[in-house]
C-alpha cells in the first residue's frame, strides 16, 4: 500500500498480513498524527505504540488489521487506533500487561510499555477467538 | 530486500541508519556486524541513529543484541544521535537499553572508542 | 416562505438604519455596552449580523432550528464576534447581551407590522425570541472557547518562561526549577533540556531543584525519567539544590536515585561537572 500525499480521511483501515505492513503502519500513523498537528514528541509515541501493537497482531495474532478513527471529544481532536486480529487470544492479561513479561524470545509483548505511551488503553481478548487492542491519543 | 551498508574506518565499523527499517532489514544488519566484526578484527562498531525517528522494542533488541554480540567478538559499540523524541519515549517504553554505550554525536562516539580501545583505534 | 419568516424580514428590511440603531442604543443603554471607538466595531458587527440574518431568513431558514446548516453563516459571525470580545477581555454578558439587545427592535417592529391576528403576532414573537434565546447562547458557548483557548495559551507562555534552560560552561547545561514538578512542567523541561543538549552538544546537563518546594516518589518519579533520557541520549546529569529537608524525605521515603550524582548546591555541581570535563580553575595571585 502506497501512501499518497492527500489528506487522510476520517476512519480507515490498513491489513497487517506481512512484516512490510508494519511499516506502511508506521508511516500512515506518522501521516495522521502530522495531519492532526501533534507534538513531535506525541507523534513518536503514538507511531511507537502501533509499531508494538502492529507487530503483535502480526507475530503473536497470525495477522489482522490495524483500524484508525479521527475522533473529537469537547472540542479536542484524538486519533484511535485499533489492533485486531483473530489469533489465539491472550491467556493471561495480568501477565501479559506486567512489564517484561513475554511468550517467546525477546523483551516483551510490548502492551504494558505502549500503554504508558497512549491516553486511553483497552484490550479485548479471549482464548481462541483472537485480541483486539484499542488505543486513543488526543491532541495536547 | 534493503540492506544498511556497513563502513569500515581502521578498526572501527560505521553504521547509519538512515531508512525506516522493516524487521528483516535489522536482523540482517546484526547479521552483517557479526561476520564482519569478526572478519576484520574490529575494535569499535558506530551506530549512528540520529536520522532514526522510531525507536521501538524490535529496533532497541536489535541494539542490545548488537553491542551483546560485539563485546564478546571483543569490540565496543556506541550508539550515537538519539533524537530527544526517541529518548523520551523509549524511557517511556521501559526500555532501559542496558548494556549500549550512547554518545550525543559521531566526534563523541569516536572519542569513546579510541579510549576504549586504549589509544589504538588507528586511523 | 413561511408567515413567520416573511414577517421577520418584513422587520429586518423595513429601516435598517433605525434597526440598527435602536439596537445599538439598547446595548448602550444597558449599561453592558462598549464605548468610544469600541461603538464603531459594535456598529460594524451589528451590521453584519442582521445581513446574516437577512439571508437566513429569506432562504427559509426554520427560526425554531437555530442548529440546522440554513443558519451556519449567522453562527459564523456570532463566533467572530465572541472570539474578538473574548480576545479584547470583554465579559461573557456584555457579549450575549449584544445579541440579546437585538430583541428591542425586533419586537418594536414586529408590533407595528404585523396584523391584528393574536396567534400570528403570538407566534412570530415566541419564534423571535427564541431564535434570540439561541443566538446569544450560541455567543456565550463560543465565547467560553476563545476564553478558554486565551488561558491555556498563557498557561503556556507561562510555563516556558518559568523553566530556562542556561549554559553555564563549555558542555555545561543547567536547568533550575521552579515551582511545583508536576508531571505537565516536568514533561516541557525535559522536552527543552534534551533539545538543547543535542544543539549544544552539551554532555552535562545540572538540573537544580532550589525552587522545587518538595519531593515525594512522584516527583523523584519525573526526575528519574528525565536523567534516564538524557542518559539514553550519551549526555549525564548532576541534581543539585537538595535542601536538608528535601535529603531526608527521600532517605524516608526510599527513593533509589539510581546512581545519580547530586549536589547540595549549584555551585558545587558547576564545579564538579567542569572537573569531569577536564576543567582546572586557578587564581590569578595579585
Amino acid at each position: 500500500m502506497t501512501l499518497t500525499s492527500e489528506p487522510e480521511g476520517p476512519t480507515g483501515v490498513i491489513a497487517i498480513g506481512v512484516e512490510s505492513d508494519i511499516v506502511t503502519s508506521r508511516q500512515m500513523v506518522r501521516k495522521l498524527t502530522r495531519q492532526l498537528m501533534f507534538t513531535l514528541v506525541d507523534q513518536t509515541k503514538m507511531i511507537t505504540a502501533a509499531s508494538e501493537l502492529s507487530r503483535n497482531t502480526l507475530v503473536y495474532g497470525g495477522g489482522g488489521e490495524m483500524r484508525w478513527e479521527i475522533i473529537e471529544r469537547d472540542h479536542q481532536m484524538g486519533l484511535r487506533l485499533a489492533f485486531e486480529d483473530h489469533g489465539p487470544g491472550i491467556a493471561d492479561i495480568k501477565l501479559a500487561l506486567t512489564d517484561g513479561w513475554s511468550s517467546g524470545a525477546g523483551m516483551g509483548m510490548g502492551l504494558s510499555g505502549s500503554r504508558r505511551l497512549v491516553n486511553e488503553f483497552d484490550l479485548r481478548t479471549a482464548q481462541g477467538e483472537g485480541t483486539c487492542v484499542t488505543i486513543t491519543r488526543w491532541k495536547a | 530486500m534493503e540492506r544498511i551498508p556497513v563502513l569500515q574506518m581502521g578498526k572501527c565499523l560505521l553504521v547509519t541508519i538512515q531508512v525506516d527499517m522493516q524487521d528483516q532489514t535489522a536482523i540482517l544488519l546484526q547479521d552483517d556486524l557479526a561476520v564482519k566484526i569478526s572478519g576484520s578484527g574490529a575494535t569499535g562498531v558506530l551506530i549512528d541513529i540520529s536520522s532514526l525517528e522510531i525507536v521501538d522494542s524490535f529496533i532497541g533488541r536489535m541494539l542490545a543484541g548488537i553491542s551483546g554480540i560485539a563485546a564478546v567478538l571483543g569490540a565496543t559499540t556506541v550508539v550515537v544521535g538519539m533524537q530527544p523524541a526517541v529518548a523520551i519515549t523509549l524511557v517511556e517504553l521501559g526500555l532501559s537499553l542496558e548494556g549500549v554505550r550512547t554518545a550525543l554525536n559521531v566526534e563523541r562516539g569516536m572519542t569513546l572508542l579510541r579510549r576504549a580501545d586504549g589509544g589504538d583505534l588507528d586511523f | 416562505m413561511k408567515p413567520v419568516n416573511i414577517a421577520f424580514d418584513n422587520v429586518l428590511k423595513a429601516s435598517p438604519e433605525a434597526f440598527l440603531k435602536s439596537w445599538i442604543e439598547e446595548v448602550a443603554h444597558s449599561g453592558e455596552g462598549s464605548s468610544g471607538s469600541n461603538a464603531r466595531v459594535a456598529q460594524n458587527e451589528a451590521r453584519e449580523l442582521l445581513s446574516a440574518l437577512q439571508d437566513a431568513v429569506r432562504d427559509g431558514a426554520d427560526l425554531t432550528q437555530f442548529g440546522s446548516d440554513a443558519w451556519s453563516k449567522t453562527r459564523a459571525v456570532l463566533a467572530e464576534l465572541s472570539q474578538s470580545r473574548a480576545a479584547q477581555g470583554a465579559s461573557a454578558g456584555e457579549t450575549s447581551y449584544f445579541v440579546m439587545a437585538i430583541k428591542k427592535p425586533l419586537f418594536a417592529g414586529l408590533q407595528q407590522l404585523i396584523s391584528i391576528d393574536p396567534q400570528q403576532v403570538f407566534d412570530t414573537v415566541w419564534a423571535a425570541s427564541t431564535l434570540v434565546d439561541k443566538m446569544a447562547q450560541w455567543t456565550a458557548t463560543t465565547y467560553q472557547r476563545s476564553r478558554e483557548q486565551v488561558i491555556k495559551r498563557q498557561q503556556q507562555e507561562l510555563l516556558e518562561l518559568s523553566t530556562p534552560v542556561v549554559k553555564l560552561w563549555e558542555g555545561v547545561l543547567a536547568a533550575p526549577m521552579i515551582g511545583t514538578l508536576d508531571s505537565s512542567r516536568t514533561q516541557l523541561v525535559m522536552e527543552s533540556l534534551l533539545q538543547r543538549i543535542v544543539e549544544t552538544g552539551s554532555e552535562l546537563a545540572i538540573i537544580d531543584i532550589t525552587g522545587v518546594p518538595t519531593v515525594d516518589t512522584l516527583v523523584a518519579q519525573h526526575l528519574l525519567k528525565t536523567v534516564t533520557a538524557i542518559r539514553l541520549m550519551g549526555a549525564d546529569c548532576i541534581i543539585s539544590g537538595i535542601r536538608p529537608q528535601i535529603a531526608q524525605t527521600i532517605v524516608q521515603l526510599g527513593i533509589d536515585l539510581q546512581g545519580i550524582t547530586t549536589k547540595a548546591t549549584l555551585a558545587d555541581a558547576l564545579s564538579l561537572a567542569m572537573k569531569r570535563s577536564g576543567w582546572v580553575v586557578s587564581r590569578a595571585i595579585g
